[in-house]
């Protein structure tokens, strides 16, 4: 893209982030219809804005925290996506070697501490990533992903507060799509909210429309900028809306379908695509960065189809050291 | 050698670790004003607070905040308090610590130690004696250990926190205070390797924690010849030396705080019944606590315990079997 300025480069860049992490969760979402993949993904399609609006503002150093709905966060992150594709196939040169699926993917070479199937549990671990960056005197800092749902669970008010009080270097991204899996969060939510809640411990809140990835990037460049200038922790309320079911085998049928409908047409590819466009950038250029991701990914899953299955002798190694299974 | 108190060993261990590897730091409530035994007095002042943090009363974030650090390369010991507690954080040490090194595929390791001091203790009742080694000798990912001696304390202690595995470190509370010899110099006790209390001919004894003291006296003044382990860790354990020396007396006795149903004597029974071959035994039989949760009133309390006179008259009971 000769001739483009700075910012639309780095906008383009999220463009393609976005693109790259919606072709993989089509391409992942179809691999578990069609049985090619086991098990179930849970897809972060409508929510691409967050993490690419939050990642865009970290450095490979570092390191996040993430949620059983993880992709997006991962590949944002820098995450190795083929990996990724081959582990969500079970298949030898995954992520994890197959060991984790879906829910596990983790990426440490560049700071990707891993998804987690329990609610909440990067809280927690994030608090202490961030004690040890300081303990070791690291540059760097931690972003730490949940959803609405999470704050509902002890370690979030746990970890709010322990963040607070060690004035820790963590960006706490409350990813607020509306639904904890089945249920409407605000009808199992007293008060006013996760940004209150987050304040009553002591981390400030800023809220952001999570589907407006510019309006999400400029929000965290802000408060990263505050965070690693030592302000301690900051808590980023971003709305969203989860265009999937809770795992891809759920229709959502709990839900009206014009709210789903209205979600699509707030899309954060499309929104992002028609500022490009407004500074220039052509529809066909456009295209052809959407283009370029469902390619990549479709390979990848290709690849995946293709890549042999662990030995099922590595079901018995990395448990531990002392101990281990005969 | 030195003689010192339970405490006191585990105490001088730590900061020799801490002296030795500036990664290696602690959390848990309490521990700058020298934890709730004694076991951290005096460190905060040498190391600081950033090395020794005391907390907020935050389980899960005590336990999951360790996983955090692990992963970003230091080596936090983790303080619980008592083992009790520790039921407020076992989702961050069964789903998260355990399991972080597998389900990721070897990229991270939770090198890290999880202290939980366990048992009866000051007719503390239900909520502050149980012993729960059973339970995390069933999660794969985690070694347990369960020190029975002061010597004990510091080795383990000191293997723990260089093992790059997550060790769940079991000390006894009813211990703290006893007192044994101690190497000036502290060498990691290598998990897997039991200490042999006693020889004997009659009959095996295998016992840990803070039944330790009580078994090896009730040995040494009972009359019957017995072979004394005392396991140290439980996971992984020592059943070499048990079954061969089942395997030559014919008899076993595993002697343990813990509720009996259930409990870690049963694997260790279960073993070595697999390895000697039923014929090869005359008798087995576990001393545990009845399936009742520990009470208050020291006479309620002491019909639970694992007394002198219980060991004495079980290990008289099985040797003539």
């Amino acid at each position: 893209m000769s001739g483009t300025s700075n910012e639309t480069a780095r906008r383009i860049a999220m463009l393609r982030d976005m693109a790259r992490i919606r072709a993989f969760e089509r391409e992942a979402v179809a691999a578990m219809r069609s049985g090619e993949a086991p098990g179930v993904v849970h897809p972060s399609i409508g929510q691409e804005g967050v993490a690419v609006g939050v990642c865009t503002n970290l450095r490979r150093a570092d390191r996040i925290t993430s949620t059983h709905r993880g992709h997006g966060h991962a590949i944002a992150k820098g995450a190795d996506a083929r990996a990724m594709m081959l582990e969500l196939h079970g298949r030898a040169g995954g992520s994890c070697g197959g060991k984790g699926g879906s829910m596990h993917i983790a990426d440490f070479a560049v700071g990707m501490l891993g998804a987690n199937g329990v609610v909440g549990a990067g809280i927690p671990i994030a608090c202490g990533a961030a004690q040890a960056i300081r303990l070791t005197g690291e540059d760097a800092m931690v972003a730490c992903f949940f959803g609405d749902g999470a704050v509902n669970r002890g370690p979030f008010l746990e970890g709010m507060n322990w963040a607070a009080l060690y004035r820790l270097p963590v960006l706490f991204v409350c990813e607020d799509n509306g639904f904890a899996a089945f249920t409407r969060n605000s009808a199992v939510t007293a008060g006013a909210g996760p940004a209150a809640r987050a304040e009553a411990c002591g981390v400030p809140a800023t809220a952001v429309d999570g589907e407006d990835v510019l309006a999400a990037d400029a929000v965290t460049a802000d408060l990263v900028a505050r965070i690693r200038g030592g302000a301690g922790p900051q808590f980023l309320h971003a709305k969203c809306y989860r265009w999937e079911g809770h795992t891809g085998t759920d229709a959502a049928a709990y839900r009206p379908t014009e709210e789903a409908a209205a979600a699509r047409g707030r899309d954060a590819i499309r929104r992002l695509a028609a500022v490009l466009e407004a500074e220039g950038v052509t529809a066909a250029e456009i295209a052809g960065i959407e283009a370029q991701a469902a390619v990549e990914m479709a390979a990848y899953r290709a690849a995946a189809l293709a890549a042999p299955w662990p030995d099922p002798g590595a079901a018995f190694s990395d448990v531990q050291d002392a101990g281990a299974p005969a | 050698m030195t003689r010192l108190t339970f405490a006191e060993a585990a105490r001088r261990a730590l900061a020799a670790e801490m002296r030795r590897d500036p990664l290696v730091w602690a959390l848990g409530e309490d521990l700058v004003q020298g934890g709730i035994f004694g076991q951290y007095r005096g460190l905060a002042e040498e190391f600081g607070t950033d090395r020794i943090v005391s907390t907020p009363i935050s389980e899960s974030t005590i336990m999951g905040a360790g996983l955090g650090a692990a992963l970003c390369g230091t080596r936090p010991v983790i303080e619980m308090r008592i083992a009790d507690f520790t039921l407020c954080a076992m989702d961050e040490l069964v789903s998260q610590i355990a399991k972080v090194r597998y389900m990721f595929g070897g990229q991270g390791r939770a090198a890290l130690v999880v202290r939980m001091p366990q048992g009866m203790w000051r007719n503390s009742a239900a909520q502050h004696s149980q012993c729960l080694e059973a339970w995390l000798t069933h999660i794969p990912g985690l070694v347990v250990a369960a020190p029975g001696t002061p010597a004990d304390a510091a080795g383990l202690l000191v293997a723990a926190i260089r093992a790059d595995d997550p060790v769940v470190l079991m000390e006894p509370k009813n211990l703290w205070t006893a007192e044994g010899e101690v190497p000036d110099e502290v060498a990691p006790v290598p998990f897997g390797v039991a200490r042999h209390a006693a020889a004997g001919d009659a009959l095996t004894v295998v016992t840990w924690s803070a039944t330790v003291p009580v078994v090896e006296q009730a040995a040494r003044e009972s009359g019957v010849a017995c072979d004394v382990f005392d396991l140290r860790s439980l996971w992984p354990w020592d059943e070499a030396a048990v079954l061969a020396s089942a395997r030559r007396t014919g008899r076993l006795l595993v002697v343990h705080e813990a509720v009996t149903v259930s409990g870690f004597g049963a694997e260790v029974v279960a073993r070595v019944v697999e390895g000697v071959g039923p014929a090869g035994l005359r008798a087995v039989e576990r001393l545990g606590a009845p399936r009742a949760p520990v009470p208050f009133s020291p006479p309620l309390e002491d019909a639970m315990r694992i007394s002198h006179a219980r060991v004495v008259e079980a290990l008289r009971r099985v040797a003539a079997i």
